[in-house]
């Protein structure tokens, strides 16, 4: 099946201030194409966590978007610096961020799992030193 | 209860959404943490919060909220306003602290959202 929509979006570390404005942008081309409100919010609100991360956390990285008859697929790949325990990183309340990213609301360590719960179907790979890759797959029915 | 009771109840004013004074407000969830708005908030409900900043709005904006009470009587900087009426929101505030006013909201009826916890599940 071929794609409807292909969308990549570039994130870059410590750009708090357009912190997720590839998620608010890719939300509001889905529901262009109907795409059910809490379909939507599902994942609007992982993709919001995931570009969030990016920024908090990452060297940089991007944001794919893949849109089919049945499913979006988000994938999130940065540059680095990877996770060393993701066990701990999935644990609610588990965070490295810093003080920037607490002040302005985050890094309670609800994000991972955040994403987990709203995806479907949900991967993380992570390797030290090269970097972290989390596929999220969302049913549109 | 409605935006309206929400105002009265408060002491509050509106900010922003005049003409939405009528909308009906059936829950409540108040936090400084907008990671735990992201993970607890899955229905319709007005954000009671003290932190300001451009991603109360954006939060909001991904959960489809669509009212926030601004609390400690802080006033939002014309950037969050914008972003605010670009989303259609009704945004409100009142000079109360954040307890003071879930406590007179309790009182007058309003109540929280369910919560789901890892462990719960």
């Amino acid at each position: 099946m071929e794609g409807l929509i292909h969308e990549e979006y570039y994130v870059n570390k410590g750009d708090y201030v357009t912190a997720g404005s590839a998620s608010a942008d890719m939300k509001r081309k889905l529901r262009q194409l109907g795409v059910s409100a809490l379909i939507l919010r599902r994942l609007a609100v992982a993709s919001y966590e995931v570009e969030l991360n990016l920024v908090i956390h990452s060297l940089g990285g991007k944001l794919i978007f893949d849109v089919d008859s049945e499913g979006v697929t988000l994938i999130s790949e940065d540059r680095g610096p990877g996770i060393p325990d993701i066990e701990m990183a999935m644990k609610e309340g588990f965070s490295t961020a810093n003080d920037e990213a607490r002040s302005l609301g985050f890094g309670a360590g609800m994000g991972l799992p955040n994403m987990k719960r709203n995806a479907d179907e949900f991967d993380i790979q992570s390797k030290v030193g090269v970097g972290t890759t989390i596929t999220m797959r969302f049913l549109l029915k | 209860m409605t935006v309206a009771d929400m105002v009265k109840i408060t002491s509050g004013k509106i900010l922003l959404g005049e003409e939405h004074q009528d909308l009906e407000i059936s829950s409540a969830f108040c936090s400084d943490l907008m990671s735990d708005v992201l993970a607890f908030v899955n229905e319709e409900t007005v954000l009671i919060t003290g932190l300001m900043n451009p991603h109360v709005i954006r939060t909001s904006e991904m959960l489809d909220l669509k009212c926030i009470l601004f609390v400690r009587g802080k006033q939002p900087s014309q950037e969050i306003l914008e972003a605010a009426e670009e989303m259609g929101m009704v945004v409100l505030s009142t000079g109360h602290s954040a307890f003071t006013t879930c406590g007179l909201l309790y009182a007058a009826g309003l109540r929280g959202i369910a919560i789901r916890t890892q462990e719960a599940q």
